[in-house]
């Protein structure tokens, strides 16, 4: 075997274009030292990296470092759409930081170089094709949040956050790690297609107990990513800590690159007998308690903290039915992670939405404030409102907004095709709960009345503009200081158009889902 | 009329409500979008009322299916992922609920024309009343599985926000109530229906119906699991303790939408999804929906004759009304059947007459207390002659509407005999009974009496606008009443289709 490897570099050419940003972004903050240079290096190279994507995609498979028939780095439809929605995703979430770097606290340059070298980490997950390549992007793309959930000036939960999501991330990646030491022990294999074909030419290595808690192992530091139950406990913390945007980020990005992790994992090398019934599990403690304990949420974003538990909690889902499926056809299996693929591409995008209009709805630089702060912001910003409410509903998998509606139908369908009934009526009730707090949210943006110690309100538009002055720096009440709307929502552009665009992309893929179901079965 | 005339009109019976909604919630200008509103809720009902004809209501239609013929039908790909397809049509069975359906939506606008409730803005409501259309036609018209899925779940937020927005004092609760329990029938109905597509590889429900395509295993599941998801949206009891709350709370157009139409589309899946696709689940399961249905008519009288809430009697009485029409389903005859289609359309339009009197009651009175409202009919005799009317259609006079359901439900239960339906029938003709006696107690309290100090105050007037709201729903109760041929006669040959071999 040749020690020298010929390097696809057309292959490698998103992830060339991901560090290129990060590099460009760190420049530019050196050079011109301009805050708006600067954002805009970053959204530009995001921009670059996802039509890369898209260009080296669209050309069919391309694989490189290899070694005889495995490789180490496979840019195929699937890897091709992660990075697409990774750099998509990092272009949204630098959308919504303006107000929070302009409210001065957070250093630009450093939370630009931060987001876009996580980017890289994002771009290249999709395309590992080995276990260390796969947690060393995974870390990648951690690494960097350490810092941003960190990186506000002054802030006591922010550091907090930080030191939470540290030591729990830090903690599974060292299980993943051991995991993949002890497979490759073992085994003798590390890329994700060696392992399978081992263990479907050999099923007596499952009988190896060390094989099993190899497995146990790696599934469980990578949960930990997707923020499944019981290793679900930084999440509330870190993400309600973080800025507004970096919680975005965490959520969206961050959720993403665990389930692509544990899918490249589950569907190319453990085998579905051993990480099924584990899988299932989590799946039915993920939904049930996230949606139990959102229900009790006063926090905003700790309530979309605790769903966005919830919703890893119908992604895993069809990874569990695969239990169950072991002597199905591998169309059903293929079906399921289509399924679970689907689901992501479909929470990540309304998601991404209400963040965005949580961010559009608080003062510039603020935290995600109480529910009870959100109360009759429909007559302040209506159609920030009218897009969370779309996005939350959207989560709830009701019309109108119909990609969560669909996404919940593609879940169910994967679990019935799995045989896995019992599993498709725990998500079917769950659906129920998610709604009774998403719901209160919808309701309270509508409220005319104050907060339950006060009784109905003659002047409703004073009502929000208290708690607001309170705990921000900038007064967003029309009544209170006429000069200051006009800045807000100047300064509020691309958080709207972030809003918009993701609202638009949420409302095309809920007419016609077909794109996404199709995108997903690459 | 061609074939083609048909779909454009099916698709517009969707598309009108659909964009008259865009348009309501776009324009500023409030009188002017409920005008909009309402003239999209007639044109809706303009192109539903064609559809009867042209299609072969005789039998031989063009689809070689035999136990679903549709007159029209609309058939498009839409998410082939998914099995979805935008596939609509009509038949004797859904007809008449689509014109009771586009009718109501159009009186509840033009009542909002003359009077919006406290709460929101008037065009606010139009427009959800017209989005609530939608989803309700999109279900009788659905002949896809997942797409009926997907028009049964429509219907609910905009539901909630009527109710939230424009409802009574405890309309929060009644809403979130609403909303739950709702959400918890449409998922199980999710369920139900990918049970349905997985075991049989489709959704079509013209190739489904008759239970051709599935095994007993997936039938007896899928019924299980759909007769479940409508038992909530009916209500059967023990499963309607949302309806009260909601229907007391909303106001009075939604009220008259959910008690007319909504609780509809629970009886409508029930014959057209649960029996239709699971004949035999049906069989299976039908001691057991006849027993709750029996138990909901007597329940749904007692709870009737202890309530002392105008909105909430008349809530209730739905519960024992929709007894009668599951009754029907239950027998799986054909007299059955069409004494639970004619039983739906009756009850629709009587307990919307309902609602409209007791909302204008409650709105001249302000008070719903039954205590509160004697001598109505020294004040306002016009308005205690048509509550009069109404509650003795209610009740099942022969020659009003009521009668054809009830009456024809228990003769069901007689025909199909042994000793658990006759006992239910014998037990249903009681019920009837008792609904007679709350009705009759209601009319007592509420037109006899010496004028209470609410009732003192009225002026004996009803409004132009009341009038030619309500009219029209007078009108359909003699004329459903006196010919019932006019829902039986379209319902005959799919009630047929559907039960082959079943008297």
């Amino acid at each position: 075997m040749s020690m020298v490897q010929t390097v696809d570099n057309i292959a490698l050419l998103p992830a060339y274009l991901a560090a290129g940003t990060a590099v460009l972004v760190l420049l530019a903050d050196l050079l011109v030292a301009r805050a708006r240079v600067t954002v805009s290096a970053a959204a530009l190279g995001a921009l670059a990296t996802a039509a890369g994507a898209i260009l080296v995609g669209g050309g069919g498979e391309r694989r490189t470092f290899c070694v005889g028939a495995d490789c180490s780095y496979v840019f195929g439809g699937r890897a091709a759409l992660v990075a697409v929605l990774v750099a998509l995703l990092t272009l949204g979430v630098l959308g919504l930081s303006g107000p929070l770097l302009r409210a001065g606290a957070t250093p630009v340059g450093e939370y630009c170089f931060l987001l876009a070298a996580s980017m890289t980490g994002g771009v290249a997950l999709g395309a590992a094709g080995d276990l260390i390549t796969l947690i060393v992007a995974l870390e990648t793309l951690t690494l960097p949040l350490y810092v941003l959930v960190g990186l506000r000036r002054g802030s006591l939960a922010s550091i907090e956050a930080a030191v939470t999501f540290f030591v729990v991330s830090v903690v599974a990646t060292t299980l993943s790690l051991l995991g993949a030491a002890l497979l490759y022990a073992t085994t003798g294999a590390l890329h994700l297609g060696r392992l399978g074909v081992l263990f479907a030419e050999q099923p007596e290595l499952l009988d190896i107990p060390l094989t099993t808690v190899a497995v146990a192992l790696v599934v469980v530091g990578l949960t930990v990513k997707v923020a499944a139950v019981p290793f679900h406990a930084w999440a509330p913390t870190t993400y309600d800590g973080a800025p507004l945007p970096v919680a975005a980020y965490l959520s969206t990005v961050s959720k993403l690159g665990g389930v692509v992790a544990l899918l490249a994992v589950v569907q190319h090398a453990l085998p579905a007998r051993t990480t099924g019934p584990v899988l299932a599990l989590l799946a039915v403690l993920t939904m049930t308690v996230g949606n139990l304990v959102a229900l009790r949420q006063r926090r905003t974003v700790r309530l979309l903290a605790w769903s966005s538990v919830a919703q890893a909690g119908y992604i895993l889902a069809p990874l569990g039915a695969l239990a169950l499926a072991a002597g199905r056809t591998g169309d059903a299996r293929a079906a399921a992670y289509a399924a679970a693929v689907a689901y992501t591409v479909f929470f990540v995008v309304l998601e991404l939405a209400a963040f965005a209009a949580v961010v559009a709805l608080r003062p510039a630089g603020a935290d995600g404030g109480t529910l009870d702060e959100l109360r009759g912001a429909a007559r302040r910003r209506p159609w920030a409102a009218v897009g969370l409410a779309l996005a939350l509903v959207g989560l709830a998998g009701l019309p109108p907004g119909l990609a969560g509606l669909f996404a919940k139908v593609t879940v169910v369908r994967s679990l019935l095709d799995g045989g896995a009934g019992w599993l498709a009526l725990v998500v079917a009730v769950n659906a129920v709960l998610g709604l009774a707090y998403y719901l209160r949210v919808v309701a309270a943006l509508w409220s005319t009345d104050r907060p339950a110690a006060v009784p109905t309100d003659p002047t409703p538009a004073a009502a929000p503009t208290d708690p607001a002055a309170a705990t921000g720096p900038a007064v967003t009440g029309p009544a209170v200081a006429p000069a200051e709307p006009a800045a807000v929502l100047v300064r509020a552009k691309p958080v709207a158009a972030v809003l918009a665009v993701a609202t638009v992309v949420a409302l095309v893929v809920g007419f016609a889902p077909q794109l996404v179901l199709d995108l997903a079965a690459r | 009329m061609s074939g083609v005339v048909g779909q454009v009109l099916l698709v517009a019976v969707l598309a009108v409500p659909a964009a008259g909604a865009v348009v309501v919630a776009a324009l500023r200008h409030d009188r002017a979008a409920r005008l909009v509103g309402t003239v999209a809720a007639g044109l809706t009902l303009l192109a539903a009322l064609p559809l009867v004809t042209g299609g072969d209501a005789g039998g031989a239609g063009t689809d070689p299916s035999p136990a679903l013929r549709p007159w029209h039908q609309v058939d498009l790909p839409w998410v082939p992922g998914l099995d979805l397809r935008f596939h609509l049509g009509v038949d004797g069975i859904s007809w008449p609920l689509v014109v009771l359906t586009a009718l109501l939506t159009l009186l509840c606008c033009g009542f909002t024309l003359w009077k919006v409730p406290s709460g929101g803005s008037g065009r606010a409501l139009v427009a959800l009343l017209l989005v609530v259309e939608v989803g309700i036609l999109g279900t009788f018209l659905a002949l896809d599985l997942v797409l009926f899925f997907v028009f049964f779940e429509v219907v609910l937020l905009p539901m909630y926000a009527i109710i939230v927005g424009w409802g009574g004092p405890d309309r929060h609760r009644a809403a979130r109530k609403f909303a739950l329990y709702t959400l918890f029938g449409s998922v199980l109905l999710l369920v139900g229906v990918l049970v349905v597509v997985t075991a049989a590889g489709t959704a079509d429900i013209v190739a489904l119906t008759g239970g051709t395509g599935l095994s007993r295993g997936p039938q007896l599941a899928a019924f299980t699991l759909l007769a479940l998801a409508f038992a909530v949206k009916s209500p059967l009891w023990p499963l309607h303790s949302w309806l009260p709350d909601a229907h007391t709370q909303a106001p009075t157009v939604g009220s008259v939408i959910l008690a007319g139409v909504l609780l509809k589309m629970g009886t409508y899946g029930l014959i057209r999804v649960a029996v239709g696709v699971a004949p035999e689940g049906a069989e299976w399961a039908a001691p057991v929906l006849g027993v709750l249905a029996v138990a909901a008519i007597l329940v749904g009288s007692l709870v009737c004759l202890a309530q002392t809430e105008l909105k909430r009697l008349i809530a209730y009485s739905s519960v024992g009304h929709m007894g009668f029409v599951l009754l029907g389903v239950a027998t799986l005859t054909g007299t059955g059947l069409r004494a639970a289609l004619i039983g739906n359309i009756a009850h629709g339009i009587i307990t919307g007459l309902l609602f409209f009197l007791a909302g204008a009651i409650k709105d001249r009175t302000h008070t719903g207390d039954l205590a509160n409202l004697s001598g109505l009919r020294e004040t306002a005799p016009r308005l205690a002659g048509l509550l009069g009317f109404a509650a003795v259609a209610s009740l099942g006079l022969p020659g009003l509407a009521g009668f054809w359901g009830e009456a024809f439900a228990v003769v069901a239960a007689v025909q199909v005999g042994g000793p658990l339906w006759l006992t239910l029938a014998v037990l249903a003709a009681l019920g009837g009974a008792l609904t007679a006696a709350y009705l009759l107690r209601l009319l007592r309290q509420v037109t006899h009496g010496r004028a209470s100090s609410a009732v003192a105050r009225l002026g004996p007037g009803v409004a132009r606008a009341e009038l030619l709201t309500w009219a029209p729903l007078v009108l359909l109760t003699l004329a459903v009443g006196l010919a019932p041929i006019l829902v039986l006669g379209v319902a005959q040959a799919p009630v047929d289709a559907l039960l082959p071999g079943r008297p």
